[in-house]
């Protein structure tokens, strides 16, 4: 059944956007990641125009991360003061971002830098993923006992200034670097259409050294917030929010997330890393692929906004 | 709901039909003309391109060329003109970039043309020029004079071989016929992308290879329903709609949980 998208201003496949939303929500729910790093890149290859992909990314990913921390804030797994600083951050990364996106969008560079960006991001997260599940499956295979990080450890990081206390993550830390990387996770929001949930996370874990419990939680907190900021802007100066679009994959994706979630439960952790390692890295491939191929036609057209 | 007619109401098809055995050398010149029934086509959101139909008239046509087949035809649907840039991709450490660009100011979003013969056949290329009829005659006006005229007829050659593969200019050989000897139908293609706005319709009467006279009618097309008021409200009311969005997703996402919760 062919649905029109207002804003895409395209005829496309109700069935072909519910099914995307439910594959995306289901490999979300099963490695616990936002999806919207699947999303965007699937909507740019079923010809949706990568502007608008990007917005309507960000639209989708506050309902998944939405209830995901509805169910965080009941079991106490969420550091609401941490999540604040990291907000804060967000929204100047995300302002950012929203500029740079015009900026690039009336140089005509828009499509390539988002694909260069999900190329390099997806190719070095899914590499590094993979390496280490793999080593990780090794271990396990062998029979020697896996290594685990001291936690008590210290770093770089926690010799800057400007400390603040977060109790819920029993954390004491600059808040340099939680701005910081809020800022850095709101600018891809902006610009990619993702929640930044696959490089909070290991970032919280392995920088901050934030309890694993509240790090899930935490990150999807502030993601909420950072996508309906970015959303919210893209749809004023850009106008490329598509509800219609983002409506079906929500629909699609709300459902897909639980059944994930318990297709997740029987797999082991280091297997379900490298799963999604080698997910990441296909996406990344795939548009790796469409920048180095000679295009159809090298001339392409566009309007001029009447501003 | 795709396909539709605008039936283009013929005016003054009478009175004159009687006077055909008029003398050639008192004859008054031959008038064309195009009316329309209505001044708005409105399209609904699933618009896959049709064909719009437009009747038209021809007066104090002379019996004998009529029969001779030497009266020519040529009616156009010209979109809105708006700008437009063209950008042309190179390859940069084998990744291709958009590189160079070129801006046109008042480029016609669409062009349909409808013939009665192949527009060779009709007149020659001065007379298309003089009356800057077809999709190759159009000027194309670059917003930056100074670039060089080999880029500027690069970009120019490739705006118009972009708009023929999207389906935006087209021409229909064959697609005016007359049904009698002076009415005619012509037939002109409306892309699936059709831009809305005012369009307007010119009917160009040849004969013998010999440009007669214009007629002109203007015709609005607008897009009507569900998915065009979401469009509307998106850009006149962007930040409610952004609102909108934001609350539809956290709505979504906690009816989500409700039904499918787990814990």
């Amino acid at each position: 059944m062919g649905i029109y998208l207002p804003i895409a201003e395209i005829s496309v496949n109700i069935f072909v956007l519910l099914a995307m939303g439910a594959a995306v929500g289901f490999l979300s729910g099963m490695f616990g990641v936002g999806g919207g790093f699947l999303i965007t890149p699937l909507l740019i290859f079923y010809n949706i125009p990568p502007a608008i992909a990007v917005a309507t990314g960000a639209n989708q990913v506050i309902a998944s991360s939405f209830s995901g921390a509805l169910s965080h804030v009941k079991r106490g797994t969420l550091d609401f003061k941490l999540g604040g600083v990291l907000l804060a951050g967000g929204i100047v990364g995300s302002t950012g971002g929203i500029f740079v996106f015009g900026f690039l969008r009336r140089l005509g560079q828009l499509d390539l830098f988002i694909s260069l960006l999900y190329v390099v991001l997806l190719g070095t997260v899914g590499g590094l993923m993979l390496v280490e599940s793999v080593n990780a499956l090794r271990a396990t295979r062998s029979g020697a006992a896996p290594v685990l990080k001291k936690s008590g450890q210290h770093n770089w990081i926690h010799r800057l200034p400007l400390k603040m206390r977060f109790r819920a993550s029993k954390l004491f830390v600059s808040v340099i670097p939680v701005l910081g990387l809020g800022a850095g996770i709101g600018f891809l929001s902006s610009i990619m259409g993702v929640g930044g949930g696959f490089i909070m996370v290991p970032a919280l874990i392995y920088l901050l050294k934030v309890p694993t419990n509240v790090v899930i939680g935490t990150s999807l907190f502030q993601i909420i917030f950072t996508s309906a900021y970015t959303t919210l802007v893209h749809a004023t100066t850009n106008q490329t929010v598509d509800v219609m679009l983002a409506f079906l994959l929500m629909a699609g994706g709300v459902a897909g997330a639980q059944y994930g979630a318990k297709a997740g439960q029987r797999l082991r952790g280091e297997q379900l890393r490298a799963l999604l390692a080698l997910l990441v890295l296909a996406v990344a491939f795939r548009l790796a692929i469409d920048l180095f191929v000679t295009p159809p036609s090298l001339y392409s057209l566009s309007g001029v906004d009447p501003t | 709901m795709a396909g539709f007619r605008a039936f283009l109401a013929v005016a003054s098809l009478s009175l004159f039909a009687a006077s055909s055995p008029a003398r050639a050398q008192t004859r008054v010149t031959e008038n064309i003309q195009i009316g329309l029934s209505t001044d708005y086509v409105s399209i609904t959101a699933g618009f896959s391109g049709a064909d719009l139909t437009i009747f038209g008239s021809l007066e104090n046509a002379d019996p004998r060329v009529a029969r001779q087949g030497r009266y020519d035809i040529v009616v156009v649907l010209e979109g809105p003109a708006r700008k437009v840039v063209v950008r042309r991709k190179d390859r940069v450490l084998g990744i291709w970039i958009n590189l160079e660009s070129e801006t046109f100011k008042n480029v016609p979003v669409s062009y349909s043309v409808a013939t009665t013969r192949p527009l060779q056949d009709v007149t020659d290329p001065n007379s298309y020029k003089q009356l800057s009829l077809g999709a190759a005659n159009i000027y194309m006006q670059p917003a930056d004079g100074d670039d060089s005229p080999a880029t500027i007829q690069e970009f120019t050659a490739a705006l118009r071989e972009r708009k023929t593969a999207t389906g935006l200019y087209s021409v229909n050989v064959g697609g005016v016929q007359f049904l009698s000897q002076n009415l005619f139908r012509a037939t002109v293609r409306l892309a699936p992308n059709v831009p809305v706005g005012t369009h307007k319709a010119r009917a160009f009467l040849f004969k013998s290879g010999l440009f007669i006279k214009e007629s002109s009618a203007q015709l609005e097309i607008r897009k009507s329903g569900f998915e065009q008021s979401i469009f509307r409200v998106a850009h006149d009311y962007s930040f409610l709609y952004g609102v909108f969005a934001v609350s539809l997703a956290m709505l979504t996402g906690w009816l989500g949980r409700l039904v499918f919760r787990k814990d």
